[in-house]
């Protein structure tokens, strides 16, 4: 849909464990090293960095499982986090600020204020989120490494 | 001070429990984490937290909290609202952050708890 | 305020980074919930939090802030202490509880941070 295919750089895939609450924050941390190794502006590794912690915090946290794949292209980088679980029914509800479906034990952890959804549409260029109630959730987002906005230093 | 004063002072919103707002306040409690304010809040504490879910006038009943300020302009949900009347716990807003909220409630006075 | 300064205002002890102590606190946040922390926008950023597993430092990692103060007294475990030595991000904890950390340091003329709003800009 987008060219990813024929421009790829650099493409990793990771698996995230659902429920496995003290290894949250290690792929999205991974994520950031190989961001960081590539060069890219400090400004698009704090937003990918936001977004990918928040995917993944969503799978350990609703999912049974997850991949979250990442690509980078010239022009952009992607991630696409497929998960497996219960999915999501209302995607318009759980986008919307502090909306949450959180339950004891994900709040224990410090996770489950709703920001999850809203804070990953703040920080991508472009989001797409596509549920099957009881199957899983599909999520890509795109950040554009060309657009004047993302190559400003940081804030 | 009693929580009215408090709504007054900072132009909050009450949400629920309107009954209760002459209730004096013992000092301030500011948390997310539901262990921590059980552990440590006292009776008639203003609790100052983000936590939207009816879980938190169960804790706030059973700590006999003065009232719960959602920071950060949080709105309770629907469930929260209807146990927060059926408990008579004052449910108010702020649209500031916690850091400025409990900054300007010191100002005025009231304390926070004594260390560890 | 610098580091230092937060240090002595809340009669916090340094767990790791005290070489740090003179970078400028530009403002502080207080966050248990960390997608609140994630929201965060302003460079100098203090974070106020009771939450002490590891994933407070990815999460203050990925969102690029300053420095991280524990209240209630709090001790991070030893897999948080060595995450932040890698990160560089300075950990320090208070005995006062949050309310009276953030009443002090608001007193003394500490900031609130401001958040990213829906259109990407800075706001509250």
């Amino acid at each position: 849909m987008d060219g990813t295919e024929n421009n790829i750089l650099i493409h990793k895939i990771f698996h995230i464990e659902g429920g496995n609450f003290p290894n949250a924050g290690l792929i999205s941390d991974q994520v950031k090293k190989i961001l960081k190794e590539a060069g890219l502006p400090k400004k698009v590794i704090r937003r990918t960095s936001i977004a990918t912690f928040e995917a993944e915090m969503n799978v350990i946290c609703y999912a049974q499982r997850g991949n979250l794949s990442l690509f980078i292209t010239p022009n952009f980088l992607k991630v696409v986090v497929e998960d497996e679980g219960h999915g999501i029914p209302d995607i318009n509800l759980a986008m919307s600020d502090g909306y949450s479906t959180a339950d004891e034990k994900i709040r224990e952890w410090g996770f489950g204020a709703g920001m999850g959804l809203p804070n990953i549409r703040r920080n991508t260029d472009e989001m797409v989120l596509t549920s099957k109630f009881r199957e899983g959730t599909h999520l890509e987002f795109i950040i554009y490494l060309d657009r004047q906005e993302n190559m400003l230093p940081f804030e | 001070m009693t929580v009215a004063d408090i709504v007054k002072n900072f132009g909050l919103q009450t949400r629920a429990g309107r009954e209760r707002l002459l209730e004096e306040v013992t000092g301030g409690y500011a948390s997310d984490l539901l262990s921590d304010v059980i552990a440590h809040s006292r009776k008639g504490n203003i609790w100052i937290t983000i936590q939207t879910h009816p879980n938190i006038v169960a804790v706030a009943t059973m700590k006999e909290l003065a009232g719960i300020i959602l920071a950060g302009g949080r709105e309770p949900d629907a469930d929260t609202i209807q146990k927060a009347e059926e408990e008579e716990i004052p449910i108010l807003i702020s649209p500031l952050f916690t850091f400025e909220l409990v900054g300007k409630l010191y100002q005025i006075g009231i304390s926070g708890m004594s260390p560890c | 305020m610098t580091l230092k300064e937060v240090k002595e205002t809340t009669n916090a002890e340094v767990i790791s980074g005290d070489h740090d102590l003179e970078k400028e606190i530009k403002c502080a946040f207080a966050a248990e919930l960390l997608s609140d922390v994630l929201a965060l926008s302003q460079e100098g950023a203090l974070l106020i939090t009771g939450f002490t597993h590891p994933q407070v430092v990815y999460a203050a990692d990925a969102a690029n802030l300053c420095a991280i103060l524990f209240v209630r007294g709090r001790w991070p475990n030893e897999a948080t202490q060595q995450l932040a030595i890698q990160k560089k991000i300075p950990l320090l904890s208070t005995s006062y509880m949050m309310f009276e950390t953030c009443g002090l340091l608001y007193e003394y003329g500490l900031k609130t941070c401001a958040l990213k709003t829906e259109n990407g800009r800075d706001g509250k």
